[in-house]
């Protein structure tokens, strides 16, 4: 087993910095470019498992516990996990999960860098990381693996039957004897599957850690100024780049062609090398001052083609019958269009969401270090291996295993914003000047170039028998999904784009939350390459478009029945699916109970005047976790201005492991989701996006921001279904729930900025 | 942007011209240290914090003085260092995220060592305010500006101090209660 002497965790690796006085983090790039020195991963010949040395690219073989982890001399155990910190707590809860199948401290496990040739391969999103790393055949599973060979060897050592050994702290004690884990593993690999050890897993009556509350590992270097953000990273010999783009990204498709570039226009700037590929264009200096002033003033003439449909016509756009891919009848039971004849009562609307942006607040970075056999990249990225190492090794040409992907910690990026755009932009600067180059995007390249949660237009039509049960219900909707994913750098260097992308749909938001016998839910697949923007993740993707539509429709079902909206969900709410039933009552009764809610119908009792209050709830998650909100709001009616005074949430996501992170990811969400419910949304024109700065795209501030309470509805026997994103997708909906109960008036356009609540009133 | 030269003091400037550019050597005070720096008059603040003193907590946001990443002190009053051209801070006295402990200990007239936090850097920890963390640079700086003139802010003047610093993750609610609990653990202690 591989000396731990070499392997340090990024919080050691600040810490022993900022110790040397500099308070910077250089990092040394092998002379081929595709080893990485300086101490950052292990890389001791005479170490038994390879896979830990850096020396070979990943991923290491998943089945194997040495894969995973190893144990140190200090008795400590290191992870080769490779899920990275997006902002959300996960490389936290993965140390948890790891400790208690382990029987060590949260202290006394830590984490390798994420790193290509180290970890393994691993998507970090806020829906499924802790879930995939409780599995039983992944991390949980491997920690769980060496537990049980290390009692094994102790109860060899001790003499002791193992059911007869006890673990704390990574000391094994029985028969009045004890002996640590470092003792037993002698430095050597565990040489073993995961599933040759026939594990039992920690049951959850005997968790220790999980379902507490564990601080943040990395939050005291973050608020003093000592985390290695990858903006702070710099390596010897590196230069300054930064991309040359028109301001705002054009239709997909359509990229940017140079018609010319004039190079005198930077002569006054010292040593700017200007490096062009296709119609990638970049600048690299020594000096990152210079490298921006010439980026600013190179002089490229760019065509341009007014392919979009401008925002104003981007409804119209979706729903253009010349633009459609295709029709999928996304699920169909009963016979919904009889249905909704033969009910007593029917609501039908239609509903429409912008484009909304990641909007990253630290525009992304990255560092490339690319020689003819191979390249480095240190950056921030969701999928090291899925996404980055891919979507570099392609740009560059090189097969991925040439490529090494080294994780620091970025900007909050809830989803895919241009973490990989950046990092092909650094590649293609690095390959064309052949020194290390480090590329920040400017504020207009991250806002410009990003990838979106796409627009969406929704038809929804319901019916309800007159006992208030729902009987029948139709959901359409209209949008390009995610049109794949499409790195600007790679497009204007000339990668191929991918055929023509297709259509998602969020058939999990759209009514089946619900026991309906007659549902019909149909995607309208818009053509991507017809004139729109990109379309990617975004925080619960997809989900705040569908609920908002859906939600809506639900809160006008129960004002038509004349119950309270509450009542009437708890009534409708489908007790067949799968963790359906609990979930949902759980979390609707764990919501009203935080809030107070009183039971009334919707809009009873308007109040007169300009500022007026009301209070709305609405259900819909993510994959199978299972949020509630409730929300209350004042409408200054005259102003058209919403202000979200305060909203609860209950959340049920099975385990929820590290609660402190949990309620906090619930709380981001409901501020988030209220910036999203309000403001957000993506301008352009015929030609080009035009929301490029903080002015052109608002986002939610501090004196908007609504107070918060959150609920965690705990199910520690059920495997964990995602906490970080899905309370965002309920915000929205029940934010206008609320408004119809403070107005009468619904809301179809999100965001509810002032000029769609007043064109609403004033209908 | 452009400086007059005449505002400088020449004890803090000195201006040559090498090769038909001018780089300019200059002596500036970061966290109660004298720093001798090589940067055109015009470069903003940030990168000569960043990349010739390797300060990491005022960090690049928008480069358009919007959204307070970039944030420090500048004589104890927040700035936007993306924009202040370093040439704009010839004989004023810089504090980072790094020197807050500094300051507190200066502002209570303690001698000796720093202390290792500053209460709000306390809070931050205790609450658990971060998320992604790239902002709060800009969010503590404020907080700091903000409590070294009002001691004990109501929670509507908290709000209208920080409206100028922006956050994605979603943070706002738990900093005004970490100013509100650094505010009384700082008042408590005074």
């Amino acid at each position: 087993m591989t000396s731990v002497a070499h392997i340090l965790t990024q919080r050691e690796l600040s810490r022993r910095s900022f110790l040397r006085g500099g308070g910077s983090l250089v990092i040394g790039l092998g002379v081929t470019g595709i080893v990485a020195r300086a101490g950052r991963t292990a890389n001791d010949p005479s170490a038994a498992s390879s896979a830990h040395t850096g020396a070979v690219p990943g991923p290491p073989d998943p089945t194997q516990i040495d894969s995973w982890l190893q144990v140190n001399p200090d008795n400590t155990v290191t992870l080769f996990q490779g899920w990275t910190e997006l902002g959300q707590g996960t490389p936290t809860a993965v140390r948890m999960i790891a400790a208690e199948e382990l029987g060590l401290s949260f202290e006394q496990v830590t984490a390798a860098q994420v790193d290509t040739n180290v970890s393994l391969s691993a998507f970090t999103v806020g829906s499924n990381s802790t879930a995939t790393a409780m599995g039983a055949t992944s991390l949980r599973g491997a920690a769980a693996g060496a537990r049980t060979l290390l009692l094994d060897l102790a109860s060899a050592r001790l003499g002791v039957p193992v059911e007869k050994l006890s673990v704390s702290n990574g000391v094994v004690s029985g028969g009045g004897k004890s002996v640590k884990y470092a003792d037993l593993a002698g430095g050597k690999s565990f040489n073993s599957t995961i599933a040759a050890t026939n594990a039992v897993l920690i049951q959850p009556e005997n968790y220790k850690l999980i379902g507490t509350r564990v601080p943040r590992f990395d939050i005291p270097d973050i608020v003093t100024g000592k985390l290695t953000y990858i903006h702070n990273v710099r390596v010897p010999g590196m230069l300054h780049g930064r991309v040359v783009r028109p301001r705002g990204q054009a239709a997909l498709g359509q990229g940017a062609s140079v018609l010319s570039i004039d190079k005198r226009s930077i002569a006054h700037i010292p040593n700017v090398q200007v490096v062009k590929k296709g119609n990638f264009v970049g600048v690299v200096a020594p000096l990152e001052w210079d490298a921006i002033l010439a980026a600013d003033a190179l002089k490229v003439l760019w065509s341009s083609k007014p392919e979009l449909p401008g925002d104003g016509n981007l409804e119209s756009a979706l729903r253009d019958p010349a633009k459609l891919q295709a029709t999928n009848v996304a699920a169909d039971t009963g016979d919904a269009e009889s249905a909704l004849a033969h009910a007593a009562k029917t609501v039908a609307a239609s509903y429409f969401t912008a484009y909304q942006m990641h909007g990253a607040l630290g525009p992304n970075c990255s560092i490339a270090d690319v020689t003819p056999n191979g390249a480095v990249v240190l950056c921030a990225s969701q999928g090291p291996y899925v996404l980055t190492r891919a979507s570099v090794s392609a740009a560059l040409g090189l097969p991925p295993t040439s490529v090494r992907i080294q994780i620091f910690q970025g900007s909050g990026t809830y989803g895919h914003s241009t973490y990989d755009d950046v990092s092909i932009s650094a590649a293609l600067m690095s390959q064309a000047v052949g020194k290390p180059v480090r590329v920040q995007f400017m504020r207009w390249d991250e806002h410009g170039w990003d990838q979106f949660g796409p627009a969406q237009a929704t038809d929804v039509r319901a019916g309800i028998d007159a006992a208030g049960n729902i009987v029948g219900y139709e959901y359409t909707a209209f949008n390009h999904g995610w049109t794949q994913v499409v790195e600007s750098a790679a497009e204007l260097a000339g990668t191929p784009l991918p055929k023509a992308p297709g259509g998602q749909i969020d058939t999990v938001a759209s009514g089946s939350f619900y026991a309906i016998p007659n549902r019909r839910v149909t995607s309208k697949v818009v053509n991507g390459y017809a004139g729109f923007l990109k379309g990617i993740w975004l925080r619960a993707p997809g989900a705040p478009q569908a609920v908002f539509a859906s939600e809506q429709t639900i809160d006008a079902l129960a004002h038509a029945a004349g119950m309270d909206p509450i009542t009437f969900r708890i009534q409708n709410i489908d007790a067949t699916q799968k963790n359906g039933v609990g979930r949902w009552i759980a979390v609707l009764n764990a919501v009203a109970a935080a809030a107070a809610w009183k039971p009334a119908l919707s809009a009873a009792k308007l109040q007169s005047g300009n500022i007026v209050s009301g209070r709305g709830v609405a259900i819909g998650g993510f994959a199978n976790s299972r949020p509630a909100v409730i929300a209350d709001i004042t409408v200054n009616k005259k102003a058209g201005v919403i202000k979200v005074d305060h909203l609860y949430a209950a959340q049920a996501a099975g385990t929820t492991v590290n609660l402190a992170s949990v309620e906090n990811q619930m709380m981001g969400c409901l501020v988030h989701g209220t910036s999203r419910a309000l403001l957000e949304e993506v301008r352009f024109t015929r030609t080009r996006q035009t929301s490029l700065d903080w002015v052109t795209y608002p986002v939610l501030r501090f004196k908007d921001s609504p107070k918060v309470t959150t609920v965690v509805v705990q199910r520690l026997d059920q495997p964990p279904t995602g906490s970080g994103e899905p309370t965002t997708a309920a915000v929205p909906a029940a934010i206008a729930n609320a408004f119809f109960d403070a107005t009468g008036v619904r809301l179809y356009r999100m965001p509810m900025t002032p000029g769609v609540v007043r064109g609403a009133l004033a209908a | 942007m452009h400086v007059e030269a005449a505002t400088l003091t020449k004890r803090d400037f000195h201006c040559t011209d090498e090769g038909g550019v001018m780089v300019t050597k200059l002596k500036i005070n970061v966290n109660g240290l004298r720093h001798d720096v090589r940067a055109g008059l015009d470069t903003p603040l940030l990168y000569v914090l960043h990349n010739e003193l390797h300060l990491h907590g005022p960090r690049f946001g928008c480069g358009l003085a919007q959204c307070g990443a970039c944030s420090v002190l500048l004589d104890g009053k927040e700035i936007r260092s993306c924009v202040t051209p370093v040439a704009a801070i010839a004989g004023k006295r810089i504090t980072t995220l790094e020197g807050l402990p500094a300051l507190y200990a200066a502002q209570r007239g303690a001698t000796g060592a720093a202390p290792a936090l500053h209460p709000l850097q306390r809070a931050w920890i205790d609450l658990q305010v971060p998320h992604c963390g790239y902002c709060q640079n800009g969010m503590l700086i404020q907080a700091a500006d903000l409590l070294t003139t009002t001691k004990n802010p109501s929670e509507e003047q908290i709000r209208t101090a920080m409206n100028g610093h922006l956050c994605r993750c979603g943070t706002y609610p738990r900093i005004l209660t970490a100013i509100q609990k650094a505010a009384s653990v700082m008042a408590a202690a005074s």
